[in-house]
């Protein structure tokens, strides 16, 4: 009995928007996360929500002067390679095909391996993990964004207002230009100004560490080994990029992050080398030396009313593991899944219960994986008489310590916490 | 407060719902619970109906060209989403002030729903038919729950469906929808629900059939405390989806 004409001439036949807005999700910043979320609600929602991203920096630049690299789980990819992207990325992605996790002492010959695989974890052959260059991965998030008939681009403009009605939310640009969406999502980093807009509070502390990052060429190759080894200041981290290249994440405590930084680079290549071992042959500079302060955040909530927090907006954890990309990734796969699913049951995507599910959803996580960072962090960087006495009689703590190994592999291939569908590959 | 005719209905419990009209929408007032299990609702009523109906229930779609009668809409939690997806949907409800703010609510999300205060009753002496006809959350407030199945079963077209949600009469149930949920959770307010008039799966089923409706589905729906989540389960002890065909 199926597709009877209706009798009753009264109601109209034709289906209604999906939504009371001009745009059915409108997301203010467009980095990884915003321009992922709007790539991912545009293409992936059964009629193919309508996305407005906002950024303050035209399009056409996006990416381009940014020296950092990212890790990129194996789940990240997933969800890049459902929304297509994965192949504008790849050749700029290098794979990880181990990790050495390790805190053993200085200048000894190198860290000592202690190997930790991600077998088990995932299929066969298939990597763990990746680094990414931040610069070439925006620029292919970008140019897939202006490809999308469903998202438009509105840059350079910020958003100066909001406020939350009972059928939608209206957006006021620094332009002057209006918007009207069904729900508005803060992408806008880690000072989000729409969260402090909002009245979230946010949970946080800074560390008395600064990060160092900057890009090495080396004449010995990497083998796609990443290196996390928990020196006394902080974690080092090498992340191996294309072409014999390596990325450095390097936390130092604050004063002597400002020395370093303050060497000219053959002094900076010197310090460097103290801490890399001779493993990877003659070093030189290969991208400018960048350095920030480190802090964990966690937003108080990441729900108003018709509105959401992703990515570094409602959570920040410490770098150690490079694991802020992805973290942000997943609030993008929880979202679009979310968001999608009620679409499919007629439910707008500023529904408040969606929104709550999401908040549920991802809140717990964030808070988790930000402690474990902090915990990580705070045993193996720091003038801890016993740690130091253990290392000191070259007792390897982490040999000890399965558990925090396995959990920081999961971690860094985004298998914690319930999945979204997205990261394991899968259309929700 | 114009009241149209009940036949089945207790002119108590509609005005109790009445005076609370305006709180429909309200995610934190009396009807929050049913925001909590809204999607619930909304995937087994889309599920039974993209099943019958041979639709694919991935697609925004499902439920275009199909004809839903709500009954016991409320404020539209149910009419207005089931619209979204392409239906064509009435909502009734005997309480006048309930249909204002459906009505209201239906026009600021720009969705044309046909409101009307009046009861299965009358639709059912006009002749309409429907496709699908909901009764959600209201057997339990009706006197005679076989008399009021067969006045549904005539709303019912030829090879359409009919749901109910409703309250299983069950030691559990007395436990957790009364004592738990009018008065320790204050999820409802006191006295929403008299258990006495809960339903037992056997009695809709058999209720369903004197009415020539062909019992397909069974279906319960649990809630996790610690989670604070609903979810549908094979234990119907509590709360519980029926749903039946009429022969085509």
């Amino acid at each position: 009995m199926q597709n009877r004409v209706m009798e009753s001439s009264k109601l109209n036949g034709s289906r209604p928007p999906a939504s009371t807005g001009r745009v059915d999700v409108a997301i203010a910043g467009g980095g990884f996360v915003g321009l992922t979320l709007a790539l991912a609600l545009a293409k992936l929602a059964p009629d193919g929500f309508r996305i407005a991203v906002i950024d303050g920096k035209p399009f056409e630049e996006a990416g381009k002067g940014d020296a950092r690299a990212s890790a990129l789980s194996a789940a990240s990819r997933n969800l890049l390679q459902v929304l297509e992207i994965w192949p504008a990325i790849a050749p700029y992605a290098e794979p990880i095909t181990a990790i050495d996790i390790t805190d053993s002492p200085l200048q000894e010959s190198g860290p000592r391996p202690l190997f930790v695989g991600f077998d088990n974890e995932l299929k066969d052959g298939e990597p763990g993990a990746y680094v990414v260059q931040n610069g070439p991965l925006l620029t292919a998030l970008a140019k897939a964004a202006a490809a999308e008939p469903n998202i438009e681009l509105i840059a350079p403009d910020t958003v100066s207002g909001f406020e939350a009605e009972s059928y939608g939310i209206d957006i006021q640009l620094e332009s002057g230009r209006h918007l009207r969406a069904a729900l508005l999502v803060a992408a806008d980093g880690r000072r989000s100004a729409l969260r402090e807009a909002a009245g979230i509070k946010i949970i946080g502390w800074t560390y008395p560490q600064t990060g160092i990052v900057t890009t090495v060429s080396h004449s010995v190759p990497h083998g796609g080994k990443a290196v996390q080894h928990f020196l006394p200041a902080g974690p080092f981290a090498l992340l191996p990029l294309p072409e014999n290249r390596t990325s450095i994440v390097w936390t130092e405590e604050a004063d002597e992050a400002d020395r370093i930084m303050a060497l000219d680079d053959a002094g900076f290549l010197k310090e460097l080398e103290r801490r890399f071992g001779a493993q990877l042959g003659q070093l030189s500079l290969a991208g400018p030396r960048q350095s920030f302060p480190l802090s964990l955040h966690v937003a108080r909530s990441f729900i108003g009313p018709r509105f959401a927090l992703v990515g570094d907006a409602a959570h920040g954890v410490h770098p150690l593991a490079g694991q802020g990309l992805n973290i942000g990734l997943r609030d993008v796969a929880a979202l679009t899944e979310i968001l999608v699913e009620g679409a499919r049951l007629g439910l707008e995507p500023g529904d408040q219960v969606l929104l709550q599910r999401y908040e549920r959803w991802r809140r717990f996580d964030s808070a988790v994986s930000a402690l474990a960072m902090d915990l990580v962090n705070r045993l193996f960087s720091n003038e801890n008489a016993t740690m130091r006495t253990m290392r000191d009689m070259g007792l390897s703590v982490l040999d000890r310590l399965a558990p925090v190994k396995r959990m920081l592999v999961r971690e860094a291939s985004g298998k914690t916490g319930a999945v979204p569908q997205l990261l394991k590959g899968k259309r929700p | 407060m114009q009241q149209p005719e009940t036949a089945n209905l207790d002119p108590e419990e509609v005005r109790r719902f009445a005076e609370i009209a305006d709180s429909w929408w309200d995610l934190n007032g009396p009807f929050r619970p049913l925001h909590q299990i809204n999607p619930l609702r909304l995937t087994y009523i889309r599920d039974r109906l993209t099943e019958a109906f041979k639709r694919d229930a991935s697609q925004g779609g499902s439920l275009e060209g199909l004809s839903i009668l709500d009954i016991g809409c409320g404020g539209g939690l149910v009419c207005e989403p089931l619209r979204r997806l392409g239906a064509s949907v009435t909502g009734i409800d005997p309480a006048e002030e309930t249909i204002q703010v459906a009505k209201a609510h239906a026009a600021g999300a720009g969705l044309d729903i046909d409101y009307r205060a009046t009861t299965a009753e009358t639709l059912a002496e006009r002749g309409e038919q429907f496709d699908a006809v909901l009764a959600l959350e209201v057997v339990e407030h009706v006197h005679d729950v076989p008399a009021f199945i067969a006045t549904l079963s005539t709303l019912v077209k030829p090879g359409g469906v009919m749901i109910a949600s409703t309250i299983n009469r069950t030691l559990k149930s007395y436990a957790l929808a009364i004592v738990a949920a009018e008065y320790l959770l204050r999820w409802v307010p006191a006295g929403t629900h008299q258990w006495d008039r809960f339903v037992t799966t056997g009695e809709l089923n058999a209720a369903f059939r004197a009415a020539n409706l062909k019992p397909q589905d069974v279906t319960g729906m649990v809630y996790n405390p610690l989670a604070d989540q609903w979810r549908l389960s094979s234990d119907s002890d509590v709360n519980y989806f029926a749903a039946a065909a009429k022969p085509a």
